[in-house]
């Protein structure tokens, strides 16, 4: 029946695309609730007891009264692969991806700050990082029962504490989330150093790194992402208390399946903020700033589109319909993305780049983020094949409307697309145009949205993540000023950040 | 004894290599360098931004021969390096004062 469904979508989107007719087509080839949404309701009536489970972030003390329900090891397989495949796509992906987009003489800088933010990120995230995020505090910021992970692994028994996922009575093994969540946490951070490439100390791009990270990142996931789990829904009073000691936009019911806010929008307005503040590249708009190495640019977007696959089939958080909604949403969207940038660019610009394909592969992975678990096929076509001209926008006509040094297109392409498939989410999500809906965890069933509200609620999470990661990031990049300063010395910066900061060449041929 | 530098297009470097060999040059000495000339360069977009490119890859060859061959070697070349299109290069002249073998000693055309 699933495949019945996503065939007949995929096929009523494609009539409507090459019709050109409105999203009107859509209604009548999905009269049915997703599929995804009950494969997500099967275990609540399967499973024994539930309700006494303790929710993924509570102390493991409380695992040991109930007896602890044994996470299924398919669920903690792909949990695992796909948190490699987020490793994957982080370094080397982004690294290269990046990396060719730069000169030469600066490779081995883009390199080596997407490798150490990677680590340093990873290193803050057990520390703080995840129970800042996490745990339960208050709308914004988590509390401190996981600082250095503690209480998830208890050696008098030998058990990790289970994390909740989306489904009652179905857990993965905390650790297997704890990973997870971080190498999101470490590529988003990341993802700001090609606005600022090029051109900053690299001891600045560490200490705003992990400012940001602190200040940003950790509140935008507790905000988007923390609630207590599903099994705390046990009736309408027990939801409420739920939803209030959820994160502010969760509990504004905001849809964010794999980042959109707290991802892509965070870092694309860190970026755009961090290329004022810092400035333009020197040369900028005279001398010519011509990519090194188009072939290590494609190699990584490709790296990144594999890795991506663990990135949102994987915020399914179980290898169950959802995810498989997600992975085809992935593939489908992104690759509508492609065609779309590429044939924007062929018709305005003249000639279809391999850049341009690249890119246009990024921001349809970018503008399905969000979506992908929440809209049907036909959704993510058309989100997709948007992005493509919508990001391709991003980078020409917005850009010179901004007139930031935004070297790499972090706004362009991250916090646009980001956008972009942020609001989508909420217009491809009702049942009319193929969408998910959502669960009412209370009466354990599948409810509608309607375009309107939903929209309104993905706007204000758009609009909580453009400002409060705009003001932050203003703020530590000023901190970072004023105590190491950002930016190295113009002869420096000329020589290129190779030899001068890292005292190594990326090419001796 | 002359100095016969010449500018062509980096494809015609092997019509002109085999062209010089048929009237009997003995070496050439090959680089590859940009310029510009009267052919236009081209623009190349990254994303939004645009480059003109204004100097364009050619090969430079470097041929000393006897005075004597010199009407020869300038047929040759400018018959191999023709496509008749925009951008096929120049050939330079100048006198040559000296050549010297190095591991013989010799010296003069003889060290051609």
């Amino acid at each position: 029946m699933k495949m019945s469904n996503i065939k007949m979508m995929l096929a009523g989107a494609m009539l409507a695309l090459l019709a050109g007719l409105p999203m009107m087509g859509l209604a009548d080839e999905a009269p049915a609730p997703a599929a995804t949404g009950e494969a997500m309701m099967a275990p609540a009536a399967t499973e024994a007891a539930p309700a006494e489970a303790a929710p993924a972030a509570e102390p493991a003390v409380e695992e040991a009264v109930a007896p602890a329900p044994t996470p299924n090891k398919g669920d903690t397989s792909w949990m695992l692969v796909a948190t490699l495949l987020v490793i994957m796509m982080s370094i080397p992906g982004l690294a290269l991806f990046y990396g060719g987009l730069v000169r030469s003489k600066n490779m081995l800088s883009v390199l080596m700050q997407v490798f150490s933010i990677f680590a340093l990120i990873t290193v803050l995230w057990a520390i703080y990082g995840y129970s800042l995020a996490f745990t339960q505090g208050n709308a914004f910021f988590g509390g401190f029962d996981r600082l250095f992970l503690s209480g998830i692994y208890d050696p008098v028994s030998g058990m990790v504490a289970n994390a909740a996922t989306f489904s009652k009575g179905v857990y993965i093994p905390e650790f297997a989330f704890v990973a997870f969540q971080a190498t999101f946490a470490a590529i988003t951070v990341a993802l700001i150093v090609g606005a600022f490439a090029e051109r900053m100390k690299f001891g600045a791009v560490l200490l705003f790194s992990a400012l940001w990270f602190t200040f940003s990142y950790l509140p935008m996931a507790h905000m988007v992402w923390f609630w207590p789990g599903p099994d705390a829904f046990t009736d309408a009073d027990a939801a409420t208390a739920a939803v209030a000691a959820s994160g502010w936009l969760f509990a504004k019911g905001a849809l964010d399946f794999a980042g959109g806010t707290v991802v892509h929008i965070n870092a694309g307005v860190a970026g755009l903020v961090g290329a004022y503040v810092i400035g333009k590249r020197v040369g900028y708009g005279k001398e010519s700033f011509t990519p090194h190495s188009l072939t290590m640019t494609m190699i990584g977007a490709s790296l990144l589109w594999v890795g991506w696959f663990g990135f949102n089939a994987g915020s399914a958080l179980e290898a169950g319909g959802t995810a498989t909604l997600a992975f085809a949403n992935t593939l489908i969207a992104t690759a509508a993305a492609v065609l779309s940038w590429t044939f924007a660019e062929w018709l305005l610009k003249g000639k279809p780049s391999m850049l341009g394909a690249a890119s246009g592969a990024v921001a349809g992975l970018v503008a399905i983020t969000p979506a992908c678990g929440w809209v049907g096929i036909g959704g993510g076509l058309i989100i997709g094949a948007l992005a493509g001209v919508v990001c391709f926008w991003g980078v020409t006509g917005l850009k010179k409307m901004l007139g930031a040094d935004d070297a790499l297109d972090v706004f362009g392409v991250h916090a646009v697309g980001g956008i972009l498939g942020a609001l989508l989410t909420g217009v491809f999500n009702t049942w009319s145009l193929g969408g998910t809906g959502i669960i009412d965890y209370v009466n354990n069933t599948i409810v509608d949205t309607s375009i309107g509200t939903q929209v309104w609620i993905q706007a204000q999470a758009v609009l909580t993540a453009v400002i409060w990661s705009g003001v932050v990031a203003f703020i530590c990049y000023k901190i970072v000023d004023m105590t190491i300063g950002l930016r190295v010395p113009e002869e420096q910066e000329r020589e290129g950040l190779d030899t001068t900061s890292h005292g190594e060449r990326a090419y001796n041929l | 004894m002359k100095l016969v530098t010449a500018i062509i297009k980096p494809f015609k470097l092997d019509d002109v290599r085999e062209a010089l060999s048929e009237i009997g040059v003995q070496g050439i000495t090959a680089t590859e360098v940009k310029g510009f000339g009267r052919q236009k360069g081209h623009t190349e977009l990254y994303r939004g931004a645009e480059y003109v490119v204004d100097f364009l890859p050619k090969v430079k060859i470097d041929v000393a021969i006897k005075a004597e061959m010199l009407d020869r070697v300038i047929e040759a070349i400018s018959k191999a390096a023709n496509t008749g299109k925009i951008g096929d290069g120049k050939i330079f002249v100048s006198s040559l004062e000296q050549v010297v073998r190095i591991r013989t000693g010799e010296t003069g055309p003889d060290a051609i």
